[in-house]
């Protein structure tokens, strides 16, 4: 049992008003939240100090501009937080700033978490186009009724770690019939507990799980199952590697979103990495022909390699690939078996180190018998 | 088999054990197969997982890397440190429908001259029964 604080207002008044109390007692030193700038047509990350501030705020927006996780990041990659900060985020954006933090990119310091059962977010396109405002309303609706959005991310229709593990607060989206005039909020860690306390609301005692958020489970493994097949990359070898990213222009654009690629100079961005002419010459005698720029499938193996033990699957590079290649349906199936291979569930909890980092006599002994 | 195929083998071996049992072989006039080319690197554990992709990138058939056994890394788990890099790479090739199998870690002490023959010996005939890495002619990658 958790214990619930229920608000007496629609969940996106609710999540604001926990957001003002927050700030107005001073019982945070700021709060970090999407906002609207410039009349609705951007959609950005804010960290908020003043109470007014917030009328622009839009925390439960359907919309991911950038994962969090590498933005709480940076606020604490040389120094943990020195005052309190709540921060807003999506279940993914809390696991992959988990990560972060077992790679000593941040820190979890003074950070407080309010994350919700997660209904997913509409691709970034939906807010160039115009059609994200338009699709507010079924959105809700569909998440009332625990149905699949069928526009969001793939990654999101897909997700299964839906339910934020890590964080201090849970608003309850999933299911929750009468979202537009209560908002229900779980206090799920003491810390939570502590800084809620005080707020206007009635205090009871309940179950995050629920048949709503089961059904939603099944119907998101069921999704992810479908997606896997339709992409079916692993009966394809060679000609399914080059079919998927044989289109892709070399813009970096994914790692550079990727919350997980988190190196400032990727090792495919720098000089040792520079085709020099004697290479391609052997490349070319052998090609007789040679793809420019080279190396597309040397990037996205090496980035597999580097990153697909930590994937969280947010889908942010899917978003941003200017070709539409589905890169998180990929990458989220290899880091299925490669987390799978190693034992580990990434950005679940921060006590469990990455298995690159702990190097053991007795693990993988297969490797390197005859 | 193809019996005109001669296999292009990149054969990582560690500064310490791995060259150490090259050079028992070559005291005892052992011969490994001359497709097998050997890289010398301080220990495997230096051996990032990028440049054993890009071996096979570059047109490479087969992959070996060989160091100290368990216990004997000069720094201390260096091997153990790469045999989980390959464990991740064949995880991942695995999982895309490639062939994981073309590349071996491989333990070869200082003295183990006629071990370092074999392996490469046994490499080789195995990589030839599988055929030519189908992305080294590809001009499309
Ligand atoms: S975003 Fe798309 S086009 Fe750009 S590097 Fe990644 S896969 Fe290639
Ligand atoms: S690879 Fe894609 S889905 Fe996975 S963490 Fe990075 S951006 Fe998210
Ligand atoms: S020194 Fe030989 S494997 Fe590390």
């Amino acid at each position: 049992m958790s214990k619930l604080l229920k608000i007496n207002k629609g969940v996106d008044e609710g999540t604001k008003a926990l957001l003002e109390y927050l700030l107005e007692k001073d019982k945070v030193e700021g709060v970090i939240t999407l906002k609207t700038i410039n009349a609705n047509q951007g959609i950005c990350y804010s960290l908020i100090t003043k109470p007014e501030e917030l009328k622009d705020a839009v925390p439960l927006i359907p919309y991911m501009p950038n994962n969090e996780g590498k933005l709480l990041s940076r606020l604490t990659l040389r120094e943990p937080l020195a005052d309190p900060i709540a921060v807003v985020a999506r279940p993914c954006e809390l696991r992959a700033f988990i990560e972060l933090v077992k790679r000593n990119q941040g820190s979890l310091k003074n950070y407080l978490f309010i994350s919700h059962t997660c209904p997913g977010v509409y691709p970034l396109e939906t807010n160039v186009n115009g059609s994200l405002e338009k699709k507010i309303s079924q959105y809700w609706n569909k998440t009332k009724n625990t149905e699949l959005i069928q526009d969001t991310r793939p990654a999101c229709k897909s997700c299964i770690h839906f339910i934020p593990d890590n964080a201090d607060i849970i608003v309850s989206l999933i299911g929750e019939a009468d979202l537009d005039n209560n908002c229900n909020i779980f206090l799920s860690t003491n810390k939570g507990e502590e800084f809620a306390a005080g707020i206007e609301g009635e205090i009871g005692e309940k179950e995050l799980e629920s048949k709503e958020i089961n059904l939603m489970q099944n119907k998101r493994e069921e999704e992810r199952k479908k997606l896997f097949e339709e992409t079916n990359i692993e009966t394809k070898g060679i000609e399914g590697l080059i079919e998927y990213f044989g289109k892709c222009i070399g813009c970096h654009g994914c790692s550079n979103v990727c919350p997980i690629c988190y190196c400032n100079l990727c090792f495919f961005d720098s000089q040792p990495n520079e085709t020099q002419p004697s290479w391609s010459e052997s490349d070319l005698d052998r090609k007789g022909a040679l793809r420019l720029p080279s190396g597309t499938i040397f990037y996205h193996l090496g980035r597999l390699a580097h990153i697909s033990i930590s994937c969280i699957g947010c889908g942010m590079c899917t978003d941003v690939c200017p070709v539409n290649i589905p890169i998180s349906t990929i990458f989220s199936k290899v880091g299925e078996s490669v987390q799978k291979a190693f034992d580990y569930s990434p950005g679940m909890d921060v006590e469990e180190p990455v298995p690159f980092g702990i190097y053991k006599e007795e693990e993988f002994t297969e490797i390197g018998e005859q | 088999m193809n019996k005109n195929f001669t296999p292009k083998i990149i054969y990582f071996m560690c500064n310490w054990c791995g060259t150490g049992g090259a050079e028992s072989a070559s005291a005892h006039h052992l011969y490994y197969p001359e497709n097998v080319l050997p890289y010398r690197v301080n220990c495997t554990g230096s051996l990032s997982t990028v440049l054993i992709l890009r071996a096979f990138i570059d047109g490479a058939d087969g992959v070996i890397i060989s160091g100290c056994h368990p216990g004997d890394c000069h720094y201390e788990d260096g091997n153990f440190r790469e045999r989980k890099r390959v464990a991740t790479i064949k995880s991942i090739i695995e999982s895309l429908g490639l062939e994981e199998d073309r590349i071996w870690f491989r333990y070869v002490a200082h003295g183990e001259g006629k071990r370092f023959v074999d392996t490469t010996t046994e490499f080789n005939d195995y990589i030839k029964k599988i055929g030519p890495n189908p992305l080294k002619e590809r001009s499309d990658t």
